[in-house]
């Protein structure tokens, strides 16, 4: 799996790479994380409000913090 | 029980609730002062106490039901949406559209760049582009609650309206004065990658639940402003003669706008942090039009925003982009010290 957490340096991108990368531990999960700080690779994306979270190529979460019930459910699929 | 199980049958019980509540607030908040705690009224300590546990359940009452709603409402926006109501919309009526979608479109302020560039990719005029983000921090749910708590319906109405109008008018001027060429040429460069929108139909039950969800989040952050915001003003309320407001209020001097916009550009503050700030700076005298001016400079222009947008702008237009807001904010502070 690979994940991707877009977004600049701002309170909410962070604390959405770190209980990323918590879950991914609990999980167990086989996966590669990214950080992706770069706006115009960000918008590159398709995004335009962070953070968002990108799943093998695919935009789960966009513009806010996913709970974390909800972060596992989406990166358990 | 069923019938709570649906956030629907919450919402209207609660909005039952809300309003019973407000409704025998000052009832209420009189019966513990005078009632339970038997303290004696006209003193400055019981009507300073009377004021507090009148106030704090009221501005929470109403930040709860404003935060709601607009909670609600924002389901219904994206930024991905905002962009395709603005394509190709022209001058003006492109400016009046964007500042009334930067109110409603849930961002926040570190994806003010992101959205620039994939508002301008997306062929939207740099002006109107420029009218949604002036709107966006500027006319602010929080303010709104605390404006209406602490000053009432009139003067909320005018913030929102003079708002809107700067937001409006700024940007419909940095359109007519096509300053496109002010923008960094690689903005333009910038390919955006093709937006598969998650059109997930969300249920109204859902949307509920995001209101509830942005109420938490937003009071959990600043309840402790507003309590604090409110219990100076409760002690300037009962403490401060008010004869001695009344000689204050009288040295409205000419510069007092200017010089408030002076100080609140550099310093930077969400609106609950500000609004403490404010209600002091107008028990201690200082006239609501310059109150205002100051709070629109520090949350709708700020020295950390002026640095984010230098990587997309070259610092002519954020020049510009600073002195039209600035000269927007004076005049309004000017006309409401004029007004009251």
């Amino acid at each position: 799996m690979e994940i991707k957490v877009l977004g600049s340096g701002c309170t909410k991108c962070k604390t959405l790479e770190k209980i990323t990368r918590e879950v991914v531990d609990e999980l167990n999960l086989k996966a590669s994380i990214e950080k992706v700080e770069d706006i115009q690779k960000i918008v590159e994306y398709g995004v335009m409000v962070t953070p968002a979270l990108i799943v093998d190529g695919e935009i789960v979460v966009k513009g806010r913090l996913p709970k974390l019930d909800e972060l596992k459910e989406i990166l358990n699929k | 029980m069923n019938f709570l199980k649906k956030p629907i049958n919450i919402l209207c019980l609660f909005l039952i609730i809300w309003f019973l509540c407000y409704s025998y607030l000052s009832s209420f908040s009189n019966f513990i002062v005078d009632t339970i705690l038997n303290l004696e009224s006209g003193r400055h300590f019981t009507e300073a106490f009377r004021f507090f546990i009148f106030e704090v359940p009221k501005v929470f009452l109403l930040l709860i039901l404003i935060i709601l709603v607009v909670g609600i409402i924002r389901t219904y926006f994206s930024a991905e949406k905002t962009k395709e109501i603005l394509k190709g919309k022209p001058l003006f009526i492109g400016n009046i559209m964007a500042a009334f979608l930067g109110i409603v479109t849930p961002f926040c302020s570190c994806s003010a760049i992101p959205l620039f560039l994939g508002f301008i990719e997306a062929g939207i005029p740099i002006g109107i582009t420029f009218s949604f983000l002036i709107a966006a921090p500027m006319i602010n749910e929080v303010a709104i609650v605390l404006l209406i708590g602490l000053f009432g319906w009139e003067v909320t109405l005018i913030y929102i309206f003079t708002g809107l109008a700067i937001a409006i008018t700024s940007g419909w001027l940095i359109g007519v004065f096509k300053l496109e060429k002010y923008v960094e040429d690689w903005v333009f460069q910038v390919k955006s990658g093709s937006i598969l929108d998650d059109n997930q139909k969300i249920s109204f039950n859902e949307r509920i639940a995001q209101g509830i969800t942005a109420v938490k989040d937003i009071v959990g952050k600043i309840w402790i402003y507003i309590v604090l915001g409110i219990a100076v003003g409760s002690g300037a309320h009962g403490y401060v003669p008010e004869d001695f407001l009344s000689n204050l209020m009288g040295k409205a001097h000419w510069y007092s706008v200017p010089l408030a916009i002076l100080i609140g550009v550099p310093l930077y503050s969400n609106a609950a942090g500000i609004i403490p700030i404010v209600s002091v700076l107008i028990e201690k005298g200082v006239t609501i039009g310059t109150a205002l001016a100051f709070m629109m400079s520090v949350i709708g222009l700020s020295l950390p925003e002026v640095i984010i947008l230098k990587k997309v702008l070259k610092i002519q237009l954020i020049a510009i982009f600073v002195v039209i807001v600035a000269i927007g904010i004076i005049i309004i502070g000017y006309l409401l010290n004029f007004i009251y």
